[in-house]
């Protein structure tokens, strides 16, 4: 009799996990703590598992290739080379944006900084604080005979990502000489690792400037500097100076990093965060079926919408109307084997 | 007798499959470390830039930064595991006193390494930066000695695990024969104990160099991780573990991982060499004796 009814439990047990479709993902962890939160509000109302592992894009995207995912989390976009060696082609669907924001250890707030003055501190051009061109922009600070220390990521990561990319698009020399990726070859300064390493260096080091994501910075109330933008106004990184910064005209398939952004009240270092799936997505995975493709188009379909509540409570800029709107353009050319899965 | 042939079995393919393992972690590193063997020879070897982005890769810099903090942490461990040594295992031996010592040192070895590298962050980061403003040197506080003050204080508890044992091995026969000369305690440590048992504290010293050029976490959080040839031991450099580990996960292209591989495998060679330098020598000096 209690065998009976042990067999009989380990069944339904069975039963139900089996009959529950589980949806899996890997990849950026700056996303992470929005992406658990709206995946447990979407288990809540709608009953679908989504199993995160925030694991670095890096290792998101090798996830995706080796097709053991149904979609990867990514800071950066796919170069053309990448994209050919994925088997279909991989659509760019945003979720969110977030910031780099510029930290520092001097007893100023509101510090202003020009894109030539982040450089040539970066490139150990500019090694004092009391420098006249950091004088000149903030005339009424009484800034320190203190040596510069920049700190920076040693870990690869898309934090380096985007503040290089914005490095080299606001400066040539740093483009020939440095160049944007997820780790450089750093002319000056210390390495600490993840966000928590750069603000642990920078926080003992008197003099220390360096670059952590921006929510870890509010989380953490550190100073953040005021950076000027591509039409010359200074702007303080917060939730909308980050959406301004999106509202550009953005390419249909939504591989563009918006730093150093057109948009004139927009944040200079913001970026999107996406997440990346197979067009196709019959090629993700063998376990993939229509049933479970359906799923995921409406789960995505919904952290581009009701998901974007979400955002601001966690400091994460939500999408701007243009981004909604590729983002939707984008979701429903999703198909699986040649069946549209949003209409 | 047939449980006899049994047990010899199991003992002879346990042993078997550890030698299999070793070979197989070798070959692994070396296929996949094939493409940047191939695209930059030897050059990988004394190459001093590190750029991802530009696809310029250079070992020296973590070669250099691996050797520097692993020696400079020998040299400051070595007096005080020495000294903990012969106190536990001659002048107070089986005592109370050297027992809680002991106890105290074990655990030292069994604390987490990034409690060690917080540790370090903020306690002797700030002493070394001192010294580098009395040095006119830039104040990172983080620097190749930070990370060798912390490791010489990681590796002791390994040193002296192997040491303590030989010194107390030492024949008592040996000991009173040159007591009963006239032989003061200190003699008798110099004349009699630290010849015997020098291949034991040789190998213990050996064990601890080991564990210095693979730690990772505690080093990468206080050497500044700067991935150039540091110019003095208080600039930051970078070591090979730590680039490893800062880098590994978020390395997409091929010729960046396979790198980062024959780093991997250059350190298994390195480690691999001075065991069998530590054999030779530990083996030449028992014939001596």
């Amino acid at each position: 009799m209690i065998k009976k009814i042990f067999l009989s439990l380990i069944l339904l047990i069975f039963t139900r996990l089996y009959s529950q479709i589980e949806i899996v993902g890997a990849g950026a962890s700056f996303p992470y703590p929005l992406y658990s939160k709206m995946f447990d509000e979407y288990y809540k109302t709608n009953g679908v598992k989504i199993n995160y592992q925030s694991i670095g894009s890096g290792g998101g995207i090798k996830q995706l290739q080796a097709k053991t995912v149904d979609f990867a989390g990514s800071d950066a976009i796919l170069s053309d080379e990448q994209l050919k060696t994925f088997d279909d082609n991989i659509l760019h669907i945003p979720i969110c944006l977030g910031a780099v924001a510029i930290t520092y250890n001097v007893d100023i707030k509101d510090l202003k900084f020009t894109p030539d003055i982040i450089t040539d501190i970066f490139l150990g051009k500019i090694t004092k604080w009391n420098d006249e061109r950091i004088k000149k922009i903030n005339p009424d600070k009484n800034l320190p005979d203190l040596s510069i220390t920049v700190v920076r990521r040693s870990d690869g990561s898309g934090t380096t990502f985007v503040f290089t990319d914005y490095l080299s698009k606001v400066s040539n020399e740093w483009k020939e000489k440095v160049g944007s990726g997820t780790s450089v070859n750093w002319p000056v300064g210390i390495g600490g690792k993840g966000n928590e390493g750069v603000a642990g260096l920078i926080k003992q080091t008197p003099g220390a400037i360096g670059y952590v994501e921006l929510i870890y910075a509010l989380q953490n109330n550190l100073p953040v500097g005021i950076v000027q933008n591509k039409s010359g106004n200074f702007i303080k990184p917060s939730v909308e100076t980050i959406t301004e910064a999106s509202d550009v005209k953005l390419p249909e398939d939504m591989r563009i990093t918006i730093t150093n952004t057109e948009n004139k009240n927009g944040y200079p270092i913001s970026a999107f965060t996406y997440i990346l799936v197979y067009e196709n997505l019959k090629k993700a995975n063998e376990k993939m079926d229509y049933e479970k493709a359906k799923t995921l188009a409406n789960l995505l379909w919904w952290m581009v919408h009701e998901g974007q509540t979400y955002t601001k409570p966690l400091h994460y800029a939500p999408l701007g109307k243009q981004a909604t709107k590729n983002a939707e353009k984008l979701l429903k050319k999703l198909h699986f084997d040649g069946k549209i899965l949003l209409k | 007798m047939i449980s006899e042939k049994i047990y010899k079995k199991v003992l002879g393919i346990g042993g078997a499959l550890i030698v299999g393992l070793l070979f197989s972690i070798f070959i692994t590193l070396l296929i996949n470390s094939l493409p940047t063997i191939k695209k930059l020879g030897f050059k990988f070897l004394y190459g001093k830039t590190w750029d991802p982005v530009f696809g310029n890769f250079g070992a020296l810099p973590f070669i250099i930064g691996t050797i520097l903090t692993s020696v400079i942490a020998l040299i400051i461990s070595i007096p005080f595991s020495l000294s903990v040594s012969l106190f536990v295992g001659e002048y107070y031996r089986d005592t109370l006193m050297s027992k809680i010592l002991e106890t105290f040192i074990e655990i030292l070895a069994v604390i987490p390494s990034v409690i060690f590298g917080l540790w370090g962050l903020f306690y002797l980061a700030p002493i070394v930066r001192t010294l580098q403003l009395k040095l006119s040197l830039p104040p990172t506080g983080v620097s190749i000695f930070t990370a060798s003050l912390i490791l010489s204080i990681m590796i002791i508890p390994y040193a002296i695990s192997v040491s303590k044992e030989v010194i107390k091995l030492v024949p008592i026969d040996l000991k009173e024969a040159a007591f009963s000369f006239g032989a003061t305690h200190y003699e008798v440590i110099k004349k009699i104990i630290l010849p015997y048992a020098k291949s034991g504290v040789f190998a213990g010293i050996l064990l601890s160099f080991g564990r210095a050029i693979g730690e990772t976490m505690a080093v990468t959080m206080v050497i500044g991780n700067s991935n150039y040839i540091p110019k003095n031991i208080l600039t930051p450099g970078n070591t090979i573990a730590s680039i490893i580990a800062n880098e590994f996960l978020e390395a997409v292209e091929t010729i960046h991982i396979s790198t980062l591989i024959e780093l991997a495998l250059i350190l298994f060679l390195i480690s691999f060499f001075l065991n069998f330098i530590a054999n030779f020598i530990i083996k030449k000096q028992k014939v001596s004796l």
